[in-house]
């Protein structure tokens, strides 16, 4: 076990009203499982997935992460477990425009403070990992959509983080990039054993899944 | 990669959008600088010219110009002491004191000193040609010395002007400036020998800050027969009254003394002193103005380029960075803009004055670059307390909301 979440709600306060955007979520991961978490639009997906560590704070419910809660720890803390323990994945890749493609890779390691010549090192065999040694001067703009998000994947597992966290991570791509980045993922997750939770829209990437949670209406119906 | 260096590759990519952060404390500052660097070198001058406060006429010969008369050089010209009688016995009205001066430098135990031969007040008193002309115990300054109140806000009164006042200042006495006492170490009642001749130290001089400080006052009379120039003068420095001056006054001495230059000092100081004060309250005015307005500007530099960023700062909180991390991110570009608009503006404020100077001053103006200091530390003071507000507002993002946006 390396993720559990028990009993988590998040109620959003909307026009005086709530919204319940997970209702009694509770659920378990194992190391190394590659979680799929679907469910139709507005279900709670995105709230959960990033609601975990910290990005989104719970209403109530315990978050359990590598043997420690984390539910209840300062916001300061929970920077710290993303910074060393944790990978993001979002559908709009989310690179930082000015840098180029080696440098984005780059600042999970600067925010770790990891010296000069070994960021470079990681980065470039990242970088050859995910096939972009040609690209690494490139600015994100002048890449393509798949590239880009393989840019992501880099810069998501270049710490080596022990979860990566994806949020549609194909959903801006066209099927035939879509199932390119998916391979990419589930070899991630198979030959460096980190887990991944990964939220999606698609029937054919949630066949991915060795764990695959269904949310509707902030519940999970289906595990 | 360090977030120190994203903050300049930033600043960098983005460099075409510092032009607005930093126009106004860039020009802010060139602005004080332009005006200090003048209002200092015309500062000096006032100093140099206070020496002369007593009179407010200076009689020089043909041939001097005022900074002759500063140097002293061995050459200077001299014109005959004779004119000083000749004012005496003319019927030119408003002429309230007089003192011929001989000024020469001078090398005393290898150290260069200036030497000045003055007549004391009791010598003029005793001359009955000049009582009959109304000097017996003249004021030293007239009623209408103009800058009279400049010049004690400048806290230069009294002492300053005493040395006019010098009652006795017999033959083989001296008066020795606090700077070249000090250099050539000597003490009231001690002894020096200048140019093979002793004499006596009756007083070390209070310390001025001006070119008195330098110099050794002797009777003229000694002086005069040491430098072999018997009877001879570098000025005849004249009280006159203003209203006298206003009359025609330095027509008529022009008219009896032709071959000399003769020049109103007292004006020149006023004014200068006048401008002085006018540029010091401008700048104090304009460095609160740019506090505000320079703060401000950049303040609301910072916060548009936060508003631009919140998606990043999103994406960098996701990948764990802390608030202190993005507080001190934009703080760090604000430092950087601070010591780039104190450069700015202390480079363009000293060009301007160093060109501008001659031309509205008329005078030369040289960097100070001790105001490089000042203006990059002011600089970086507006800028940092400028974007204190919304640094700490951008650290405090809700991470997750800024990740949405797209
Ligand atoms: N900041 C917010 N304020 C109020 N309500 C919110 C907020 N964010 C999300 N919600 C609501 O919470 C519910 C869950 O949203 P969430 O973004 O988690 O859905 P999702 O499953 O990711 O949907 P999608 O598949 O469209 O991305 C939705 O009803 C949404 O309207
Ligand atoms: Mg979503």
């Amino acid at each position: 076990m390396i993720l559990k979440g028990e009993n988590i709600i998040k109620q959003y306060h909307h026009d005086g009203g709530l919204i319940s955007a997970l209702d009694h979520v509770s659920f378990t991961v194992g190391k190394g499982d590659f979680v799929t978490v679907t469910g139709p639009s507005g279900s709670g997906k995105s709230t959960l997935l990033l609601s975990l560590f910290g990005l989104i704070r719970l209403t109530s419910g315990t978050v359990i992460f590598d043997g420690k809660r984390i539910d209840d720890i300062s916001d300061r803390h929970l920077a710290d477990i993303r910074k060393n323990s944790v990978g993001y994945i979002l559908q709009s890749f989310a690179l930082i425009p000015y840098l180029t493609t080696i440098q984005n890779v780059m600042i999970p390691l600067a925010l770790r403070k990891i010296p000069a010549k070994e960021q470079s090192k990681r980065a470039s065999e990242i970088l050859d990992y995910v096939g972009l040694t040609d690209r690494m001067h490139h600015l994100p703009r002048e890449l393509s959509a798949g590239q880009q998000q393989r840019v992501a994947i880099a810069r998501s597992i270049v710490h080596r983080p022990q979860i990566i966290m994806a949020d549609e991570p194909t959903g801006n791509l066209d099927p035939t990039l879509s199932l390119e980045i998916l391979d990419f993922l589930q070899k991630i997750n198979r030959e460096n054993k980190i887990t991944i939770m990964m939220v999606t829209h698609s029937p054919v990437a949630a066949e991915y899944g060795t764990m695959k949670l269904h949310l509707k209406e902030g519940k999970i119906i289906k595990t | 990669m360090t977030i120190s260096k994203l903050v300049l590759i930033e600043l960098w990519k983005r460099k075409s959008q510092l032009i607005t952060g930093l126009l106004a404390i860039t020009l802010g500052i060139a602005v004080i600088v332009a005006i200090q660097s003048v209002a200092i070198v015309s500062e000096q001058n006032v100093a140099r010219n206070l020496d002369n406060l007593g009179a407010n006429i200076l009689v020089l010969p043909q041939a001097a110009s005022i900074d002759d008369y500063y140097t002293c050089d061995i050459d200077a010209p001299t014109l005959p002491m004779d004119y000083v009688e000749r004012i005496l016995n003319s019927t030119i009205a408003g002429v309230d004191n007089m003192s011929p001066k001989l000024t020469r430098r001078v090398e005393v135990d290898n150290q260069s000193v200036v030497l000045t031969g003055i007549l004391p007040k009791s010598e003029i008193a005793s001359k009955p040609l000049w009582q009959s002309s109304g000097l017996l115990g003249a004021q030293l300054t007239t009623a209408c010395t103009p800058g009279k109140s400049a010049i004690k806000s400048h806290g230069l009164e009294d002492e300053k002007l005493k040395r006019k006042a010098i009652d006795t200042l017999y033959i083989d006495d001296c008066l020795a400036g606090s700077q070249v006492a000090k250099k050539l170490k000597l003490s009231a009642s001690g002894r020096i020998k200048i140019m093979g001749k002793e004499f006596k130290v009756v007083k070390i001089l209070p310390e001025t800050g001006t070119v008195d400080d330098d110099r050794i006052f002797a009777n003229l009379k000694d002086v005069q027969a040491l430098l072999k120039l018997e009877n001879q003068v570098s000025a005849i420095e004249i009280m006159g009254c203003c209203n006298a001056i206003s009359e025609g006054l330095l027509g008529q001495l022009r008219n009896i003394l032709p071959d000399t230059r003769i020049t109103t000092i007292g004006q020149i100081v006023s004014t200068q002193i006048e401008t002085n004060q006018l540029m010091k309250k401008i700048s104090l005015v304009m460095l609160i103005i740019i506090f505000f307005v320079g703060g401000i500007s950049i303040g609301n530099y910072i916060w548009a380029n936060v508003n631009e960023r919140k998606r990043e700062i999103g994406v960098l909180r996701m990948m764990g960075a802390g608030r202190s991390t993005i507080y001190k991110m934009f703080l760090l570009k604000a430092l950087i803009l601070g010591i780039a608009g104190g450069i700015l503006g202390f480079l363009i404020g000293t060009l301007a004055g160093v060109v501008l100077g001659p031309y509205l001053a008329g005078i030369i103006v040289k960097p100070v670059y001790l105001y490089l200091l000042w203006s990059v530390l002011f600089s970086v003071a507006i800028s940092l307390t400028g974007s204190l507000i919304p640094a700490s507002l951008a650290a405090n993002f809700d991470p997750y909301s800024n990740l949405q946006e797209d």
